[in-house]
Formats: C-alpha cells, structure tokens, sequence
C-alpha cells in the first residue's frame, strides 16, 4: 500500500485552505458590502467554479501556464516557477477551484450580521481594521468554520483540474483521486477500494463535525 | 451651538423622498425628533453620525465643521464625537457586558469610569454576562452604558425605549434624563411616544415626509396651544360614555385609569385611543386632542 497520493491529498488541501483563508476574507468582506458597479462581476467570477467543468479551468490553465507560451515561460524563466505538472501549480489550481466554497459562506455571514454593529464599532472610533478582526470575523465563526471545511473537504475531491494541470506524476502530484482511477484502470480493485474507503471516511467525519459544531451539538454535549 | 443642514433624495418604503432639512441645537439641550415612519428621522441620525452621506450640507459643531460638501469636507464617523444608542441596541454578541464597554473605550476613558458608568445603570450583577443573556431593558442600559464610554459630545438614542414596556420604559427615561445632565451632553432623541417627549426633551422638531413642518417647545407644538396650566398629563382614551348632555372620557395615564367630563362639542372631536392633554386650570380640568 502506497500512502503518498494521501498524504499529497491532505498536504494539498491543507496548503490550499490556508490561502483561500488570506484571501477569501477580503473578497467576501468587499463583495458582501461594495456598492461598486463591478460586484456582479466579480461574483461571477469567483462562482465560475462552480458551474464550470473542471477540465475547462484545468486546460486553460495549462495553455496558460505552459512553458513554452507567453506568460508561463516568463514565469518560469524569471520566477523559476513551473506551473503545469508540479505540485505548486495543483495549489493554484485547487484555489482558484475552491474559493467560491471558502467565499460564498464568508460572504454570506457579512451580509446577515447586523449593519448597525459595524456602525457601532465606527461610531466609537474603530478602524475598518479593528472593526474587522475584533467585530465581524469574531461573529461569523460558523460561516468561517463552514468555509474553511467546505474548501477543505472540496480539495480533497478534486479530481479534473488535478488532472489536467497536473497529471499523474507518482509522489509529485498523484493524489488519492488520481490514484483510485489509476488503480482502477490497472484492475487493481483492492488498492483502490482502500483508497476510497479512506477518503470516505475522512471526508464523512470531516463534515459531520461542521454539522454538528454549528448545530451546537458538540455545545450542549460539553455542557 | 450645533447647526445641521442636510439635503438628500432618500428611497424611503413610502416611495421617493426628498430630505431638506436646517436646524439649531444648542448645547446642553435635549432635543427630540417626532414623526410618521419614513419622515427621514433615522436618516438625519445616520447623517450627523458620519454613517450616510448627503448630497448637499453642512454641519457645524461649535467651531468645527464636520460636513461641508461644498468644501468637501466629510469627517469619518471615527472622527466625530458622539455616542449613539441604536434602536436594536447593536451589542457585540461576541463580548460580554464589561467587554463591550472596554472595547468602546477610547484613550481617554480608563476603568475607573467604566466602573462608575456600570454604577450609574446598574449594571453591576450583570457586567460578565453575554448580551444574548439580558432582557430588553437590561440591554439598553448596556447600550447606554458603552455609548457614554467614550465621553461624546453628544449622545444620539433612535427610538431607544420603544420595544421596552411601560415600568422599564418610565425608568430608563430617568437614567437617560440623568446621564444628560451629569455629563452635561447635548442629546438627540427619536421618540414616538408623546408623555416621553413632553416629559424629556427641550426642544421639539416635528418632521415629514423629509421637512420639518413644526418645532418648539415640545409641550406647545404638539397641543397647538400654550396652556397654562397647573397640572398637565398626556393619556389615551380607552372609552367615551354619552351621560345625558356630557361625556365621560376614561383615560389612561401611564398606568392611572382616569375619568374627565367633556362637554358635547369637545366629546364629539373625540374618539377611541386618542392621545389627549389633561390639565387643569385651577380646578376645571381641560381635555385637549393631540394630532
């Protein structure tokens, strides 16, 4: 039993999960408070993802950022960083994948907190900053956590993008998925049995905590 | 002296409003806003805290100008000293009682205050509890409280009391009453509720459809007359009975029930749940409708 794929898989989703959290909370706080004329678009930008099959967002981006066109030879030329094929180029990927999952609950969590907190929090001479961190994030950890999870539990079932940016490169960028179709295509039913077990399991218990956590059962559990 | 001038084109639920308003408050005193839902009452409260920009106007505090349009000038409402109590209190679910005023806290206040605030609305058995934990009333002293942390200028209440019943109500009117003069605030109020005006409030400014149509002395604007009288309260008609050639109003008054004799014509003005003005003139009470 080979472990690497698994092992890529959550060191993958781990990676990917802790950007889209850096990045996510200021695109969910502008879009869920802009009165900009370019919110719409932005929000289908970031929901893309969702509608769009996978193996587009994964071809373009190996057009993209293949060595040999534009802009992914000035990347790899003076940057050094090759993104197709390697293991930073699935992190990429996997984010511009999953953000509407990380987003879209963040987001969601602004707009239902009440606007006069953060007019409370201003009027007393708080920064936007201050307001942020000490106010609207404190008061939206169910959305935070929802996030988070979602994004995490998404990466870990990726499986075109992964593909196609990345191929099937053993303990580079095989993750489970990837191996459970490999093992499948050699009729190698007993590995890839194990594997989707695994991933099962992970991802059942992963959500049942979200569900759980945010329904307050582990609350009056402790209680 | 603060002079407020503001003009805006609102999207109210009644439909288009056009906000013009111009008015004078002077320091130390405690003004109200009265009028219809829609008149644009919270929108000036929004405008004078710095949270909704008009399109045209101005404001001045004392020497300092906070909004000048034509200037460009629009203070951020970090910048603008005030404290303000919203109508749905805003307290940060996240912090306790203590917390929430320690966060209010600028540079100026230290614990020594926060301590005498909590004294001042009793909130001392309270002060570790989650807000999500307290009654209406509990948290508009809360609210009352944390707007007051900072040491504002002037102290801001929408509609602070009008979810809380009449006991509570009656109390925290005096807590309000008595933080205004203590720390000698200049207060803006909105208010429905006519006793609480004609008991609070210096200054009356009547407001609709986004322009004021009266102001004054809280009292005369809303009787139309200036009644000398010995005693005065504001109730509401519960029944009218016709005896013979008069009519016997019953009226409550806070928690009073009373009964007044209206002669023919004034009983026929008269109806159900009216708001109406008692007072007396040596002995002959007066019964006055309130519009």
């Amino acid at each position: 039993m080979d472990w690497t794929p698994l092992i890529l898989t959550f060191k993958l989703a781990f990676i990917t999960t802790v950007l889209l959290l850096f990045i996510s909370v200021p695109v969910a706080y502008w879009l869920a408070y802009s009165k900009s004329r370019l919110k719409p678009v932005m929000e289908t930008l970031v929901s893309m993802p969702l509608v769009l099959p996978p193996t587009v967002l994964g071809f373009y981006m190996l057009i993209a950022f293949s060595p040999s066109n534009a802009f992914g030879g000035f990347l790899d030329k003076w940057l050094g960083l090759r993104l197709v094929f390697s293991f930073e180029g699935l992190i990429l990927a996997s984010v511009i994948y999953s953000l509407p999952f990380m987003v879209h609950p963040i987001q969601s969590g602004f707009s239902n907190l009440s606007s006069s907190l953060k007019d409370a929090a201003y009027v007393m001479g708080k920064s936007k900053t201050t307001t942020l961190f000490r106010i609207l994030l404190p008061n939206i950890k169910p959305s935070l956590l929802t996030g988070i999870i979602l994004a995490f539990a998404h990466t870990i079932g990726e499986f075109g993008v992964v593909l196609m940016i990345g191929g099937n490169i053993s303990g580079k960028t095989k993750v489970a998925s990837i191996a459970i179709y490999d093992e499948v295509e050699s009729l190698n039913y007993v590995a890839a049995n194990t594997y989707s077990l695994i991933l099962f399991s992970i991802t059942f218990v992963i959500l049942l905590f979200v569900y759980a956590v945010n329904g307050g059962f582990i609350k009056k559990f402790w209680q | 002296m603060i002079d407020v001038q503001l003009q805006k084109s609102l999207k109210a639920a009644t439909g288009d409003l056009y906000l013009d308003v111009e008015f004078k408050i002077r320091r130390g005193e405690l003004i109200t806003l009265y009028g219809k839902s829609g008149a644009g009452k919270t929108s000036i409260f929004r405008m004078i805290a710095g949270l909704l920009d008009p399109d045209k106007g101005r404001i001045d505090v004392d020497e300092f100008v906070w909004l000048d349009t034509e200037k460009k000038i629009n203070l951020p409402p970090q910048r603008r000293k005030i404290g303000f109590v919203f109508q749905e209190y805003a307290l940060f679910p996240n912090m306790t009682v203590l917390e929430n005023l320690r966060f209010a806290r600028g540079k100026q206040s230290d614990d020594l205050f926060i301590k005498d605030l909590i004294d001042i609305v009793d909130l001392g058995d309270l002060q570790n509890r989650k807000p999500d934990t307290l009654s209406g009333g509990q948290k508009q002293r809360v609210a009352l409280a944390r707007a007051l942390v900072q040491k504002p200028e002037i102290l801001m209440l929408d509609e602070p009391l009008s979810a809380l019943d009449y006991e509570i109500r009656n109390k925290l009117q005096v807590y309000i009453l008595q933080v205004h003069k203590e720390f000698d605030l200049t207060t803006i109020l909105i208010s429905h509720d006519i006793s609480e005006i004609i008991k609070m409030s210096d200054y009356l400014i009547e407001l609709d459809r986004g322009m004021i149509i009266r102001q004054g002395i809280p009292a005369e604007v809303l009787t139309n007359h200036n009644i000398s009288g010995k005693f005065q309260f504001v109730g509401e008609i519960l029944t009218i009975k016709r005896q013979d050639f008069i009519f016997i109003i019953t009226v409550l008054i806070g928690k009073e029930i009373i009964k007044v004799v209206a002669d023919e014509d004034e009983g026929k003005k008269l109806s159900i749940c009216d708001k109406v003005l008692i007072a007396s003139k040596a002995f002959n009470p007066i019964i006055h409708k309130i519009d």
